[in-house]
């Protein structure tokens, strides 16, 4: 039998774990931002920016395709799973309970835990291998599908909390259901639809696996949907794992940059939050 | 005569008002259910597209794919076993290694955590989530992997005497099971931390007091009275945390080495069956080759739908007791 004591002090210890788990687990966030800094900053230029890559050994090489490139295939993602991931989350929000709405619920889960890779080499299979040639079209709808369910499931989150008041209201007004949806619910919770489509679109940015074989990447300007585009996370990686030293410079300070795009994109949906559910938030 | 048309139209036009709510109605209702439709849509085209494509290879090689160690491409022989035990392993490091983090800190964060903090830490631990996985890879290849080299795997076999186990023996190269073990743990660490929170702060505050009113200290309280109370919402934040670590791709292609072998040590260099598929898809040289790594693909789509199929369950199961 233990004392009160040595129980209050095994309490004690199991307490300071739970700090230190804490100082350990925001750890590695901070390690990665300081050296993507440290090592990025100094290849960082305005030359990065306009700049095409060069061959090794010649310096002043840049990203400006591969910037542009991620740019098109978010754009051409957000226009994939945006309006199909909204309708969908309607849909949940308004037909809360029929066998389909149970059925979408649990198969957006199931299609947010598949593996990049295996939606890649899905859309080979599905968009390139029918055409006969990578495209940047068959890369931005590979990560646009990605979007889809994650887009569907906050979405159906948001409309769940606007209050069925507001509803009956409108439709006592007369509003049809489809404008009540439209110009009240929907309205209402823009804010959260917003806050989940910045995420969405965060979570995509920076997605390599399932544009290897579909976007599959390009050493020179193209901004064709139906060409092989370049992408910011391709780029990185093929430099990352290539043997020479002014590239894995270049693959740092890609990444500085692909990590600035993602965090602003995430503080930008942060903010959204707060300026709508300020007080809602803590 | 005259009196027919002058009563018929406003009729007609209250008629035809209600005929148009109906279809702006009819056809909004269409739309949505077509965009739910998608998604449903979605999983059955990914799974017969796979499938049918990792049929040749399938009925060719039947379970050798993942029961033999042999894959010689030039020879025909696809045995991607090596790949199957290099994901499952490297997945259950991560987890040996995330999960006490993540669950050290969902505990700090709903109990113990002043108030001014309690933000931050969060959304930096959430944040982790937000990375890009090729990120994750370059960090790995140019600060992890010498740091495991120098410091970590030299401490751990020399140091602690844990190379006379096979587990920690042979030569410390870099590019490792362990380097994507770690990987796999900081980028797992924030889903199974997120979900463990969530369940943890839907524990009834009246659970805390009884136990702190039967003379419980506060970790006897978390321990007897919160944990067990908000357990299977916790393993199936650890489930979803497993399913994103078995299907991760470029940061474990990046780090884990990409060679064919089975080894009992974690310092020796292993493959996944994702980085497999992430290295030789574009340039398969044969029909049978292609077949076989949609094969691959389609045994790593049926592993991460069981495993977040049961997360899903878990944690569903955990929100419905809460609703009731």
């Amino acid at each position: 039998m233990r004392t009160r004591t040595s129980r209050h002090w095994l309490s004690g210890v199991m307490i300071g774990l739970t700090y230190l788990a804490a100082i350990l687990a925001t750890l590695p966030l901070l390690l990665i931002l300081a050296h993507l800094i440290g090592k990025g900053a100094s290849s960082l230029s305005l030359s990065f920016f306009t700049n095409m890559p060069k061959p090794v050994g010649e310096t002043g090489g840049g990203m400006a395709n591969a910037i542009v490139g991620t740019l098109i295939l978010i754009g051409i993602a957000s226009l994939i799973g945006l309006p199909i991931g909204i309708g969908g989350g309607i849909y949940l929000s308004e037909k809360r309970r029929t066998p389909l709405a149970h059925t979408v619920r649990f198969l957006s889960d199931v299609l947010n835990g598949l593996p990049s890779i295996v939606m890649g080499i899905f859309a080979w299979e599905f968009l390139v291998r029918p055409a006969g040639h990578f495209s940047a079209l068959a890369g931005g709808a590979a990560v646009g599908a990605m979007m889809i369910p994650l887009v569907t499931r906050t979405t159906e989150e948001m409309l769940r909390v606007v209050p069925t008041s507001l509803r009956e209201a409108a439709l006592a007004l007369g509003y049809p259901k489809w404008r009540t949806s439209l110009s009240v619910v929907l309205r209402t919770a823009l804010a959260g639809i917003a806050t989940g489509a910045l995420v969405a679109v965060a979570r995509i940015a920076g997605e390599t696996a399932p544009l290897l074989f579909t976007a599959f990447g390009n050493q020179f300007w193209s901004t064709s949907v139906h060409e092989p585009i370049a992408a910011l996370p391709l780029q990185i990686f093929t430099y990352a794992i290539s043997p020479y030293d002014e590239w894995h410079a270049q693959a740092w300070a890609g990444a500085l940059v692909l990590i600035t795009i993602v965090l602003v994109i995430s503080l930008a949906a942060r903010v959204v939050t707060r300026s709508r559910f300020g007080a809602a938030v803590d | 005569m005259t009196a027919i048309p002058a009563d018929s139209a406003p009729k007609d036009r209250r008629r035809l008002a209600v005929h148009r709510v109906e279809i702006g109605d009819r056809i909004y209702e269409i739309l949505t259910t077509a965009c739910a439709l998608v998604v449903p849509a979605l999983v059955t085209a990914i799974a017969i597209a796979i499938f049918a494509a990792a049929w040749p290879a399938l009925t060719k090689l039947s379970a050798s794919i993942i029961t033999s160690s042999d894959w010689d491409v030039g020879a025909g022989r696809f045995g991607a076993a090596p790949a199957l035990f290099g994901t499952i392993v490297s997945s259950a490091v991560a987890l040996v290694i995330a999960t006490p983090l993540a669950i050290g800190v969902a505990i700090f964060l709903s109990e113990f955590s002043p108030r001014w903090l309690r933000q931050p830490v969060g959304f930096l631990v959430d944040l982790l989530a937000a990375v890009p996985s090729v990120v994750y890879g370059l960090w790995g290849i140019f600060v992890l992997i010498p740091m495991l080299r120098e410091h970590v795997m030299p401490f751990l076999r020399d140091t602690l005497h844990l190379g006379a186990t096979p587990f920690f023996s042979g030569a410390a190269y870099g590019p490792s099971m362990l380097a994507a073990g770690v990987i796999l743990a900081i980028m797992a660490l924030p889903y199974i931390s997120a979900v463990s929170r969530e369940v943890l702060l839907a524990v009834p505050r009246s659970q805390r007091e009884a136990a702190l009113a039967l003379g419980a200290t506060r970790w006897e309280m978390i321990r007897d009275a919160v944990v067990p109370y908000a357990k299977s919402g916790i393993i199936g934040g650890i489930m979803l945390g497993l399913g994103r670590a078995l299907g991760e791709t470029m940061a474990v292609t990046m780090v884990i080495g990409n060679r064919p072998e089975i080894s009992a040590s974690l310092f020796a260099p292993g493959y996944t069956m994702a980085s497999l598929i992430a290295n030789e898809f574009s340039e398969a040289t044969s029909d049978l080759h292609l077949s076989a790594l949609m094969a691959v693909g389609a045994v790593l789509f049926i592993i991460t739908l069981i495993v977040n199929a049961i997360a899903r369950w878990l944690v569903w199961q955990v929100s419905r007791e809460r609703a009731i």
